[in-house]
């Protein structure tokens, strides 16, 4: 049912866990369905420096989190704003049609992350 | 890589005595049962004696027993049936919220048709309560429909009290005995059920077959439309290969029952107790009144499908009430209706019991379980509080 990419993902998590010092965080999701994303960040110079993601949920859930982090690392804010859910299954090679609603989730996560490393900076310039 | 099945609940494989059961009826024993010659007489005699074989492992006459498709058929059948035979004696059904989808959602599905349906509660065990029957029971019910053990966490219901309730009231009671079929006695006269369900599948004979009990007097109108076959309430030709198997997998599995239930309860214990010393597991279901090859947890912080992908990454093939395994948005309706909040409901874990089983293979999933559940208890965003 999943891609061997998927399953790669699934095993061998990329950048997971939480960044002490991060810029930025953003959590979606919720117990109800079985999937919350949370995505930590390090800008320097409008570039994501860092990420590091933790999720609870299933098997897609974990994959499209690991696979957002390699996606945008190095990437500037606004390249990375660009991703949508649909681009990283892609590149996890698809996700079975029932998973694209529920647990495709992690562009929401760091679109999370990055409103709220904005929020902070704009509060520290204002 | 040591493989481990634990999903007998699911499905179990033919055992041997039962595909040389079949072989015959698939070969050069093709007849039709219904045709006029010889060749096929000889057939229909054999689907008789099929009959009576099932009919004696239960406790039933054999005109009492009629073959499905399946445990689904059957539960649809048995409701179904039964609310059109008596819409005219009342319109009220009564059944429990932990029924597997193949009686809950052939209950529900007479709300369309103008019957009332009273879904009963169950307590934090999954144990429908006799006294909510009682309760329950108006001058029109017409038809109570409560599983015999529960497939998600083994919960064995006390049908015999419930059925004499129902009988008590003039009210038919249909159980649904796929789960119980030699693994506990399931004797329909001792139960005092007027409608009882079975599966080949679950009891090591082959999928597309399974029967119905009515009891003598019970009046069933037929769903399906077509031939006379099983006396016009299921036509269609019969599955005469998966009946040979049938009454063989039926004959085994009540006859091995008690061997069978003492070995499996060891086993299911050795689980229960190896998989709750992990912290924040915790047992579903009742701790008694529980199938001898049922086993049942939540994982906290954890979700279910990802257990299970890693769980089979080690080669340990088991199942989940998440709502990921589900095919739905929403955990199983059975732990919700148990109490348990979203997450543990998405943490859960069934594995179930069978006659592959052995100890070794319970050691080899104790081995394997606590590092992946450490494993996706370090990538999660929940804590238990007082963590970092």
């Amino acid at each position: 049912m999943y891609s061997e990419k998927v399953m790669d993902h699934f095993q061998n998590p990329r950048n997971v866990g939480e960044i002490a010092d991060a810029d930025g965080v953003g959590e979606v999701g919720n117990l109800r369905c079985g999937d919350i994303m949370r995505i930590s960040i390090k800008v320097k110079d409008n570039v994501i420096e860092d990420i590091k993601f933790r999720t609870f949920g299933c098997g897609a859930a974990i994959a499209t989190s690991s696979m957002i982090t390699e996606l945008v690392k190095g990437k500037t804010l606004e390249e990375a704003e660009e991703i949508s859910n649909r681009h990283v299954a892609e590149a996890l090679g698809g996700l079975p049609p029932v998973k694209m609603h529920c647990s495709n989730l992690a562009a929401d996560a760091l679109k999370a992350a990055i409103a709220d490393y904005k929020k902070r900076t704009q509060q520290h310039g204002g | 890589m040591r493989r481990v099945y634990l999903d007998y609940a699911a499905t179990t494989p033919v055992r041997r005595e039962v595909f040389e059961a079949m072989v015959p009826y698939l070969t050069e024993k093709f007849g039709n049962p219904s045709s006029v010659h010889w060749f096929g007489r000889e057939i229909r005699k054999d689907v008789d004696e099929a009959r009576e074989r099932v009919a004696e492992a239960l406790n039933a006459s054999p005109q009492e027993i009629y073959f499905t498709s399946g445990g689904t058929e059957s539960d649809n059948m048995a409701i179904l049936g039964t609310a059109a035979a008596l819409r005219n004696k009342g319109r009220h059904v009564i059944t429990s919220a932990v029924e597997h989808h193949a009686a809950l959602d052939a209950c529900l599905s007479l709300e369309k048709q103008g019957y009332r349906v009273t879904v009963l509660p169950v307590d934090k065990y999954g144990m429908v309560d006799p006294a909510d029957l009682e309760a329950a029971i108006a001058e029109d019910t017409i038809l109570v429909s409560i599983m015999h053990a529960n497939n998600e966490v083994g919960t064995i219901q006390p049908i015999k009290e419930l059925a004499a309730i129902a009988r008590k009231h003039g009210v038919l009671f249909h159980t649904d005995a796929v789960q119980t079929i030699g693994a506990i006695p399931v004797d329909v006269r001792e139960l005092g059920v007027d409608l009882l369900s079975l599966s080949g599948h679950k009891i090591y004979g082959p999928k597309g077959i399974g029967a119905l009990y009515v009891r003598k007097g019970v009046r069933l109108s037929n769903i399906a439309f077509g031939g006379a076959q099983e006396r016009k309430l299921r036509p269609g030709t019969e599955n005469v290969a998966g009946i040979m198997g049938l009454a063989t997998a039926v004959e085994l599995a009540v006859a091995e029952q008690q061997e069978t239930y003492e070995k499996l309860v060891v086993l299911r214990d050795k689980l229960i107790d190896g998989l709750t010393a992990v912290p924040d597991v915790k047992l579903n279901g009742h701790p008694q009144q529980r199938l001898p090859g049922n086993v049942n947890v939540s994982v906290e912080r954890v979700e279910g499908e990802s257990l299970i992908l890693s769980l089979d990454m080690a080669g340990i093939a088991v199942s989940s009430g998440s709502a990921c395994t589900s095919g739905s948005l929403e955990p199983s309706h059975v732990l919700m209706a148990m109490g348990l909040d979203h997450q543990s409901a998405h943490g859960s874990l069934r594995l179930t019991l069978g006659k592959g089983t052995s100890a070794e293979d319970i050691d080899h999933v104790l081995s394997v379980f606590p590092g992946v559940v450490q494993r996706l208890r370090d990538m999660s965003p929940l804590r238990k509080s007082g963590e970092e």
